[in-house]
C-alpha cells in the first residue's frame, strides 16, 4: 500500500539528488583550487617561504674579535684581553621600549640619566642598529638578564672580550682604545667589516700604529631563535680570527720602575739600545689609568685628566716639545770639530757673560768659568764657550748636524702624536716666521734655546747615535729579529782590534752609516760627556756612579721657559723660588756603560729646575735597573744570534 | 503484510557489522592517526598534555562513532527535534553558567570535559532541519509559513553563538542548516532575500549590544588580535606551508612550529604544521582523505531510502567538507583568520565528539538503509 505521499517522496529524492549533483560540482571546484593554491605556495613559491622561513629561524650576531695581545721583551703581556659580559638592544625587536627600559631598569641598575641617554641614542640611529645597554656586566647581572631573556624582547646578551692592562706604567706608549667613532669609520679603511657594535679601537700610541693588524677578524655567531627571540640553540659559529700578537721591546719590570720613580712629576723618560735602537723603556708621566677608556671613560675621570696642568694624557716623551737647552751642546761641539771651526784644546775665557751688539748674553754661572776649552765648555756646561763656539759655527751648520743626529724629525713611524720638533737655520726662520736671522739667535741656538723645539725620545737617540761610536740606527718598538750590522761590526773591531778598518769599509761591510766625518770628534764627546759626570766640576758629578759596571757619561740640561729677567739675575733668584709654571725644564741625557756603551738615556722633568739636580737624579736610578737587567736581555738577544 | 518493521529485525549483528562503510571507517581512522602524529610534533616530539588528551579522545570518539552505527535511524529520525532543544538548552546554559576564556563565552564545565556546544548544534541545526524538510511534502516547502520555523530554528542558536562571541563557529553552523534547506529545494530567491535581510538586520542587532560586546565582535571581524601587528598569525602559516616544499621539512623537524612562530598549533593551524613537516605531498594526502570521507558520506546518502537520510548526509558531508576547506583556506591565507577547527585533526573533544556523532549518524543511514524512518 503506498500512501499518497509516497509519489511526493520520489520526486523530492530527486531533487535532493539534483541539488546535491550541483553541490559536487561546486565541491570539486573548491578542492581544484585548494590544490592550486598549495602547488602555488610549496612548490612555486617554496624558495622565497624557504628563505624567510629560515629568516625567521636564524638570527646573527657579529662577535668582536680578540684583540692580539702587546708583550714585553720578555714576553710578559702588558696589554692583554678579558672576557667581557655586555648588553645589547636592537630597538626594532622591541616592541615598546619604554616598558622595556622599566623592565631592564629593575634588573641592571641602570640609572634614569642613563635610560634618557639611550633613548636619545635610539632615535639617533637606524632601528636596527644596536645599542649597548650595559658595558661591562657583572657575570651576576649578566646571568639574570638571561633568565629573563624571554620577556626581553630585542635585548641581546653578548660575550665579547675586551683590552685590558695589568697597570699603568706603559700607558702612554701603549695609547689606549675605546669605542669606534663615526670619524674613524670614515678615515680607517680597515675598519669597513668590523663595525661590531661595542668593539673598541686603539686610538693613541702602538694601539694605534698597530690597529689594523692587532684588531683581528670579525667572528659570527648564527642562533636559532624561537618567535619570542629567544635562542634556542646555537647553529653556527665563526670565531672570526684573534688579532696578531705583537712583541715590543719594552722591559715591563723597567716600565714599572720609572714609573714609580716619575709619580707626581710631569716628567719623560726614554731609554734606548745604542746598538739596535731598541726602545727599553719609554715612560711619560703623570700616566692615566688606561683601563677607564676601555668600557666608555667616566665623565668625571675624563675632566680630571684634561683639567690636570701636569697633562697626564699627554705622551712627553714623544710629543712634548722642549728646547734641548745645554743637551744639544754636544752637538754643537762636534758640529764644531768636524767643520774644523775649533780643535779640542782652542780655549776661550769666560767672565760669566759676553755681550753682542749690546745684547748681554749670560752664562749660568755668573762669575764664570775662566779659560775653557772643548772639554772643559761640556763638563761645566759653560755657555760663554758655546756662544762663541756657535758665533764662529753658524746655524746652518749645527742645524745639519742636529738634523744628522736625528733632530727635527719624527724618530717612530705611525705614532699620530709624536711630533718633529723644529730645528731652527736662516731658511727655516726666512720660511716660518717670515724675517731673517740674527745673529744673537745663533748664540741662543747655541746652548740649545731659541727656536730649538726637541722631543726627549729624539736626545735619545742624539745620545745613543754619540755613544755607539757615530753611526745611524733607526729605533725600533716592535720586536725585530734582524741581527744587527752594528754589533756585528763592533764584534769584528774586538776581534781584530790592530785592523783600523776605513769609513768606505765600514758602509760596504757591514751596512753601516756613519754620522761622522773623523770618529775621533765622537770619542772626543764621548769623554767630555764622561768628565761631566765622573770629574770634579761636572754638572752632574753629585750623581755619579763610582762602580765602572754602572758609569755613565751624560749631559745636563735645562731649557728656559720664561727668559730670566735682569733683575732676577741682580737678585740671584734660584729656580726653587719661581713659581712652578716658570721654572725650567730640567733635562739630562746620558749613556752607559762608559766603557762599553749599552744604552742611553733622556729623561726630562717639566719644571724641574736644573738638569744636574731634578733629571740627573733620576737617570741615575733608571740607568742601574737597567744595567742591571742588561745580562738577561742580552741573554735573549744571544738566543736569537744576535751576537754581542 | 509487507510491514516494515520486519525488515530491520531481520537484520543480525553480522549483518549490521558488514554492512558498514569500511571504507570510510579506515580513512577516518587514519586520519585519526594523521592527527595523533601531528598532535605528537606539537607537543616537540614528546608524549604531553595535547597529545595524551588527544589520542584518548579519538578512541573515545572512535568507538563512540562505531556504537551510534548501530543506532536504528528511526531514533534519530523521532528524536531529532528533542535533539536539537537539548543542544539549545545547553547553548543557553552556556550564556549564564559558561567559563570565559580569552574573552569569549563558549564552554559548559562539565567536570570530566569542558563542553562547547556550540560544536554539537553545528549537528543539531542540520538534523532539525532534515526531518523538517523530511516531514513536509513538496507543494509546501516554497510556502512563506513553512519557512518561519527553518528561519527560527537556525537564527535562534545563530544568535547565541555568535554573542558568546564566536562568529566562526556561528556561521559554520549557519552553512549546515542552510545547505539542508538548499537540498530540500527552498528557491534560491529566498537565500537571497534573506542573505540581504540579514545584511540589513546586523547594524540593528549590534546596536542591542554592550559597547564591551561590540568591541568584541569588532576585534573578531578584524582579525588583529594578535600582538605583533595585522596579518602575523597569516604570514606566518604561509611561511610554515610554503617553506615545507614538496616533501616538507621532515617529521618533528617544522621549524615555524617548533619554534613558536605558528599560532594556535595545535588546533586551527595544525593543517599548517603538517604541511610544513610533510611538504606537499602530505597536504595532499590529507586532502585526499578528507575528500574520500565526504564522497563516502555523499555515497550512503546516494544509498540510503529515506529522504531524512539522505537530506541528513548529503548534508552533513557537505558542511564537513566546507569545515575542512574553511580551515584550509584561512591556514592558506585565502580567508581571514576565523577560528574554525579542521575536523578531526585539530586538538579539542567537543569539535571531536560532534563530528563524530555527525558521522556516527550518518553511518546509520548506511546500515539501515533500507529502514523507512515513519
Amino acid at each position: 500500500m503506498l500512501s499518497p505521499g509516497s509519489g511526493n517522496t520520489v520526486i523530492k529524492s530527486k531533487l535532493i539528488s539534483r541539488r546535491m549533483f550541483l553541490i559536487t560540482a561546486a565541491k570539486a571546484v573548491v578542492m581544484f583550487g585548494l590544490v592550486g593554491r598549495l602547488i602555488s605556495l610549496q612548490i612555486n613559491q617554496a624558495t622565497k617561504y624557504k628563505s624567510l622561513s629560515d629568516k625567521n629561524r636564524f638570527r646573527e650576531w657579529k662577535l668582536a674579535p680578540e684583540r692580539g695581545a702587546i708583550k714585553d721583551f720578555f714576553n710578559t703581556e702588558i696589554a692583554s684581553t678579558e672576557p667581557l659580559y655586555q648588553v645589547h638592544l636592537v630597538p626594532e625587536n622591541a616592541k615598546d621600549l619604554d616598558n622595556l627600559f622599566v623592565r631592564l631598569k629593575a634588573i641592571l641598575n641602570i640609572t634614569d640619566k642613563k635610560v634618557s641617554y639611550l633613548k636619545r641614542l635610539i632615535k639617533k640611529q637606524k632601528p636596527w642598529e644596536p645599542i649597548i645597554v650595559s658595558e661591562n656586566l657583572e657575570w651576576s647581572d649578566f646571568s639574570r638578564i638571561n633568565l629573563f631573556l624571554h620577556e626581553l624582547e630585542g635585548v641581546e646578551p653578548i660575550v665579547s672580550v675586551a683590552r685590558t692592562y695589568p697597570d699603568n706604567s706603559s700607558a702612554h706608549i701603549l695609547g689606549y682604545v675605546s669605542q669606534i667613532s663615526k670619524k674613524d669609520l670614515q678615515t680607517k679603511e680597515y675598519l669597513k667589516d668590523l663595525a661590531v657594535p661595542g668593539m673598541s679601537i686603539g686610538k693613541t700610541g702602538l694601539e694605534r700604529k698597530l690597529d689594523e693588524q692587532i684588531i683581528g677578524k670579525v667572528g659570527y655567531q648564527r642562533y636559532e631563535v624561537n618567535a619570542f627571540g629567544k635562542r634556542i640553540r646555537e647553529i653556527k659559529i665563526d670565531e672570526g680570527q684573534a688579532g696578531k700578537s705583537f712583541k715590543t721591546t719594552l722591559d715591563y719590570e723597567v716600565q714599572k720602575f720609572t714609573n714609580e720613580l716619575l709619580k707626581d712629576k710631569a716628567a719623560a723618560v726614554c731609554v734606548m739600545d745604542v746598538f739596535n735602537g731598541d726602545i727599553v723603556s719609554l715612560v711619560s708621566s703623570p700616566t692615566f689609568e688606561p683601563n677607564e677608556f676601555v668600557h666608555g671613560l667616566d665623565k668625571a675621570y675624563w675632566n680630571s685628566l684634561i683639567k690636570d696642568e701636569k697633562k697626564p694624557l699627554a705622551n712627553k716623551a714623544l710629543s712634548g716639545l722642549y728646547p734641548p737647552g745645554s743637551t744639544i751642546k754636544t752637538l754643537v761641539a762636534l758640529s764644531a770639530l768636524e767643520n774644523k771651526i775649533i780643535r779640542p784644546l782652542d780655549t776661550f775665557r769666560c767672565k760669566g757673560k759676553i755681550e753682542l751688539y749690546g745684547e748681554k748674553f749670560h752664562c749660568w754661572e755668573k762669575d764664570g768659568h775662566g779659560i775653557v776649552n772643548l772639554r772643559k765648555g761640556i763638563q761645566r756646561s759653560c755657555d760663554v764657550y758655546f756662544y762663541e763656539v756657535a758665533r764662529k759655527l753658524g746655524v746652518d751648520r749645527l742645524s745639519e748636524t742636529a738634523k744628522r743626529f736625528g733632530l727635527g724629525k719624527k724618530v717612530l713611524n705611525d705614532f699620530i702624536e709624536e711630533r718633529s720638533g723644529v730645528v731652527p737655520n736662516t731658511k727655516w726662520k726666512k720660511k716660518f716666521i717670515g724675517q731673517n736671522w740674527y745673529l744673537g739667535e745663533t748664540l741662543h741656538s747655541g746652548i740649545g734655546q731659541g727656536y730649538f723645539q726637541s722631543t726627549p725620545l729624539q736626545l735619545c737617540l742624539m745620545t745613543a747615535q754619540i755613544a755607539n761610536g757615530g753611526f745611524k740606527i733607526r729605533p725600533r718598538i716592535i720586536f725585530d729579529e734582524k741581527n744587527d750590522n752594528l754589533r756585528n761590526y763592533l764584534k769584528h773591531k774586538n776581534e781584530n782590534p790592530n785592523e783600523p778598518l776605513p769609513t768606505d769599509l765600514l758602509v760596504s761591510n757591514f751596512n753601516l752609516e756613519p754620522l761622522f766625518k773623523n770618529q775621533e770628534h765622537i770619542n772626543l764627546i764621548k769623554d767630555a760627556m764622561f768628565s761631566s759626570s765622573n770629574e770634579p766640576g761636572g754638572t752632574s758629578y753629585r750623581h755619579r756612579f763610582e762602580n765602572p759596571k754602572f758609569t755613565f757619561a751624560g749631559k745636563t740640561g735645562s731649557s728656559q721657559v720664561k727668559r730670566f729677567t735682569e733683575a732676577q739675575r741682580e737678585a740671584e733668584v734660584k729656580q726653587e723660588n719661581l713659581p712652578y709654571k716658570e721654572r725650567d725644564h730640567a733635562l739630562f741625557v746620558a749613556f752607559a756603560p762608559y766603557k762599553n756603551p749599552q744604552y742611553a738615556i733622556s729623561v726630562l722633568v717639566e719644571h724641574g729646575g736644573s738638569g744636574g739636580k731634578a733629571a740627573a737624579p733620576i737617570a741615575k736610578k733608571v740607568i742601574k735597573k737597567v744595567l742591571e737587567r742588561h745580562e738577561l736581555r742580552r741573554s735573549i738577544n744571544n738566543q736569537i744570534g744576535e751576537p754581542v | 503484510m509487507f510491514q516494515p518493521r520486519s525488515i530491520h529485525s531481520s537484520l543480525s549483528l553480522k549483518d549490521k557489522i558488514l554492512s558498514l562503510d569500511y571504507i570510510l571507517v579506515v580513512s577516518i581512522f587514519i586520519l585519526g592517526l594523521v592527527s595523533i602524529l601531528a598532535m605528537y610534533s606539537t607537543d616537540g616530539g614528546e608524549f604531553k598534555y595535547h597529545t595524551n588528551s588527544h589520542i584518548l579522545r579519538f578512541f573515545v570518539f572512535f568507538g563512540m562513532f562505531l556504537f551510534l552505527s548501530f543506532i536504528q535511524i528511526r531514533f534519530w529520525h523521532s528524536q531529532s527535534y528533542l535533539i536539537y532543544i537539548l543542544f539549545f538548552i545547553l547553548l543557553l546554559g552556556v550564556k549564564y553558567f559558561g567559563l570565559t576564556s580569552s574573552g569569549s563565552k563558549r564552554w559548559l564545565d562539565l567536570y570530566f570535559m569542558n563542553l562547547q556546544p556550540s560544536e554539537l548544534m553545528k549537528i543539531g541545526l542540520i538534523l532539525f532541519l532534515a526531518k523538517y524538510y523530511h516531514r513536509i511534502s513538496i507543494e509546501n516547502i516554497n510556502q512563506l509559513r513553512y519557512l518561519f520555523l527553518p528561519i527560527v530554528v537556525l537564527i535562534a542558536p545563530l544568535i547565541l553563538v555568535a554573542t558568546q562571541p564566536d562568529l566562526g563557529t556561528a556561521l559554520l553552523i549557519a552553512a549546515g542548516g542552510v545547505t539542508v534547506a538548499w537540498l530540500a529545494g527552498v528557491r534560491i530567491k529566498f537565500f537571497a532575500f534573506s542573505g540581504l535581510a540579514f545584511l540589513g538586520l546586523l547594524p540593528i542587532a549590534i546596536s542591542f549590544l554592550k559597547p564591551y560586546q561590540k568591541s568584541r565582535i569588532l576585534t573578531f571581524l578584524n582579525p588583529e588580535r594578535d600582538p605583533l601587528g595585522a596579518g602575523y598569525q597569516i604570514i606566518q602559516s604561509k611561511i610554515a606551508i610554503g617553506s615545507g616544499g614538496l616533501f616538507g621539512k621532515g617529521f618533528l623537524q617544522g621549524s615555524q612550529s617548533y619554534l613558536d612562530y605558528l599560532p594556535e598549533k595545535h588546533t586551527d593551524f595544525i593543517f599548517t604544521l603538517f604541511s610544513e613537516e610533510f611538504g606537499f605531498f602530505g597536504s595532499l594526502f590529507i586532502l585526499i582523505l578528507y575528500a574520500i570521507i565526504v564522497w563516502r558520506i555523499v555515497k550512503i546518502g546516494n544509498v540510503t531510502r529515506s529522504n531524512f537520510g539522505k537530506l541528513y548526509c548529503y548534508s552533513f558531508a557537505t558542511a564537513f567538507f566546507i569545515y575542512v576547506v574553511v580551515n584550509m583556506m584561512m591556514v592558506l591565507g585565502l580567508l581571514p583568520i576565523v577560528g574554525s577547527p579542521l575536523p578531526i585533526m585539530s586538538y579539542g573533544g567537543s569539535s571531536m565528539m560532534a563530528i563524530m556523532l555527525g558521522l556516527g549518524i550518518v553511518m546509520s543511514c548506511k546500515v539501515y538503509k533500507d529502514t523507512p524512518v515513519n
